[in-house]
């Protein structure tokens, strides 16, 4: 059974996002990974880009698939997870403890219409 | 019979020295080819290239060995859902072969091409007929080059009529990855429109995204899980009130030619994969051909050249438009391709071009209902020439709940083992355990028979003995190459 983590926000589209302060880390679930099987690559966008909530900022690439990585909230990309370059890998040991991008969340009202925990957890059965 | 004496690679096979040839001394003057004489930077820096040394003889084994273990449709069957992988009649090969053909070039004296000019002229005319469209062009090299120009085609039509604002384009969710992919080379923005619990468009949430940016909507019909859409009229309607145009993609047109046609359903813009419904070589087998039809309007935008009858000579003709979008192509296409397709529909006959589709659904619903008590049919009812199941069904080993459960990707690998190519897996991505069959019209009942018995034998064995579908496949030169690492860490070169 796929992990979801409490005090998460959650997409349908299974990215998740961790709030910290004004910033925001974005990744995918434990649920997306295990759905996309062994990750091969991962399309990042670069530190200072603009996100917009609801539009593709990057890409997942698995043996099974390729996946628009769809960003949960809008604001500028301060940080990305280069780890992820050489080691898409991380994201099949822990999907929750490697965020892919870090944002600094211009509109945190967006957050309302994520889902919190449970009801992500419904969504996955 | 054990031929792996020369099944290494040809480089593990070459023995230093060992030559195959022995070339006449050089009667061009020795200094004057001498590659020192070459400019530096053009001279390899690093080690010589390790080309391998070996005899004629073992060159020969080891090439006629490989070639044995390729398996195309002239070796078994091959269901490869979305990918119509239907027999090439050899008859299509004799006449593409025959000089007339072969050796004209498209810039030699126009009246020295009319045989080439009038079957282009005339596959277009058929092309046209079948599709429902007022005119084609055969110059696409290929589907997806189809689809750009098809989009390109849209695009020009906006532009023209100084309609700027119509950037997006609809796709739905289940469409075939190349869609929204030749849309972001034609400079579209892609929108995409999600599918009901039958597995068609849903009209409310295409309603959401319609509006006066939209350059018009992508479509396959019946769509990738095989399913006919039936709101087409209405998808037509809704998107043709916003100003926006339809594109047919021609990648599932087997079981509609000759049956129905995408301009009655409403479609301004088609492909054709020539390759697939007209019966010409596919995958590595050769280059494919995606010619693209408009209803009337639209003609004058169809890239250069363009081919017509010219009246006042009495004899076909080439020109390049200025009205046209431009050239996509050098000359004509692949014109070899275009003979094939011609030869194929001459052979077919027009009475007959029906009865290969209907042959078509004939077979898929065949295979769907012998074995939907065994794999999870998610949508149930008549599907047109292919179909998808999501998996084994629970109580032979499928359930997803399990994380141990047996998966598409076994029962593929285990087909393999009784001569049968695999079907198209985990595609589409609406489900997790899809497996996409398409049988097409070709095959004989013994054939869909025999499949049949097999995929059934693999479900049972899922259930009672499921490590030899885990360890699968077992009668194939090599069994399981490890596919996560050759994407991770590829090696190009020996």
């Amino acid at each position: 059974m796929a992990k979801v983590i409490e005090g998460y926000y959650y997409s349908e589209s299974h990215e998740f996002v961790k709030v910290e302060g004004e910033y925001g880390y974005v990744g995918i679930t434990d649920y997306a990974q295990e759905q996309l099987g062994s990750v091969v690559y991962v399309d990042m966008p670069d530190e200072g880009d603009e996100v917009n909530a609801g539009e593709d900022f990057g890409a997942v690439e698995s043996v099974k698939a390729a996946s628009d990585l769809i960003s949960p909230v809008s604001g500028e990309v301060v940080e990305v997870n280069t780890e992820l370059e050489d080691s898409p890998e991380l994201l099949n040991s822990d999907a929750f403890g490697n965020w892919i991008i870090k944002v600094k969340l211009s509109d945190p009202s967006e957050l309302d219409n994520l889902m919190q925990a449970a009801a992500y957890e419904e969504i996955c059965k | 019979m054990n031929r792996t004496l020369y099944a290494p690679l040809i480089f593990e096979l070459s023995r230093k020295g060992r030559e195959g040839y022995s070339l006449p001394s050089d009667n061009l003057g020795q200094d004057k080819y001498k590659p020192c004489q070459l400019p530096a930077h053009l001279l390899r820096q690093e080690a010589p290239a390790s080309l391998p040394e070996v005899d004629e003889l073992t060159a020969a084994r080891h090439y006629t060995n490989m070639s044995g273990n390729n398996f195309g449709v002239d070796t078994g069957f091959y269901p490869l859902g979305s990918c119509t992988m239907k027999y090439n009649p050899k008859i299509n090969e004799e006449v593409a072969a025959l000089p007339g053909f072969t050796d004209v070039h498209p810039a030699q004296p126009t009246e020295t091409l009319q045989g080439s000019l009038h079957l282009y002229h005339h596959l277009a005319a058929m092309l046209a007929e079948v599709g429902g469209m007022h005119a084609f062009t055969l110059n696409p090299y290929a589907g997806a080059h189809g689809e750009l120009t098809g989009l390109m085609v849209i695009r020009t039509y906006h532009l023209r009529r100084g309609d700027y604002k119509r950037v997006k384009i609809i796709v739905p969710d289940s469409a075939h990855g190349t869609n929204p992919a030749s849309a972001a080379v034609c400079g579209l923005q892609i929108v995409q429109v999600k599918s009901t619990a039958q597995g068609t468009v849903d009209l409310e949430d295409l309603r959401t995204k319609l509006g006066d940016d939209i350059a018009g909507m992508m479509m396959t019909n019946p769509n990738t899980l095989g399913i006919f859409e039936k709101d087409i009229p209405e998808i037509a309607r809704l998107v043709h009130e916003c100003g926006g145009l339809m594109y047919y993609d021609g990648a599932n047109l087997n079981p509609m030619m000759g049956v129905c046609r995408p301009g009655d359903m409403g479609f301004d813009v088609m492909h054709i994969n020539l390759h697939k419904t007209f019966s010409t070589p596919h995958g590595g087998g050769g280059p494919g051909s995606g010619p693209v039809g408009v209803r009337k309007g639209l003609e004058e935008y169809l890239p250069n050249p363009q081919v017509y009858f010219d009246e006042v000579e009495q004899q076909y003709a080439m020109r390049f438009s200025k009205e046209a979008l431009g050239s996509i192509s050098s000359w004509l296409g692949n014109f070899g391709i275009l003979v094939r397709a011609y030869a194929y529909l001459l052979t077919l006959g027009h009475e007959h071009i029906a009865q290969a589709a209907k042959l078509s659904v004939l077979n898929a619903n065949y295979i769907k209902e012998q074995l939907k008590d065994y794999y999870e049919l998610p949508i149930e009812g008549l599907c047109k020439h292919e179909f998808v199941f999501d998996g084994l069904r629970a109580e032979y080993g499928g359930d997803h709940h399990d994380p141990d459960h047996a998966t598409t990707l076994q029962v593929a690998k285990r087909l393999l083992d009784f001569g049968f190519h695999a079907p198209t897996i985990y595609f589409p991505l609406l489900f997790h355990e899809a497996m996409m069959i398409e049988p097409t019209e070709n095959e004989s009942k013994e054939t869909l028979d025999r499949f049949i018995e097999v995929l059934k034998n693999i479900a049972i064995e899922a259930r009672d003995n499921r490590e030899s579908l885990r360890t699968a496949p077992h009668c194939t030169p090599i069994s399981r190459p490890d596919d996560v690492k050759a994407v991770r860490e590829p090696r190009f070169k020996f």
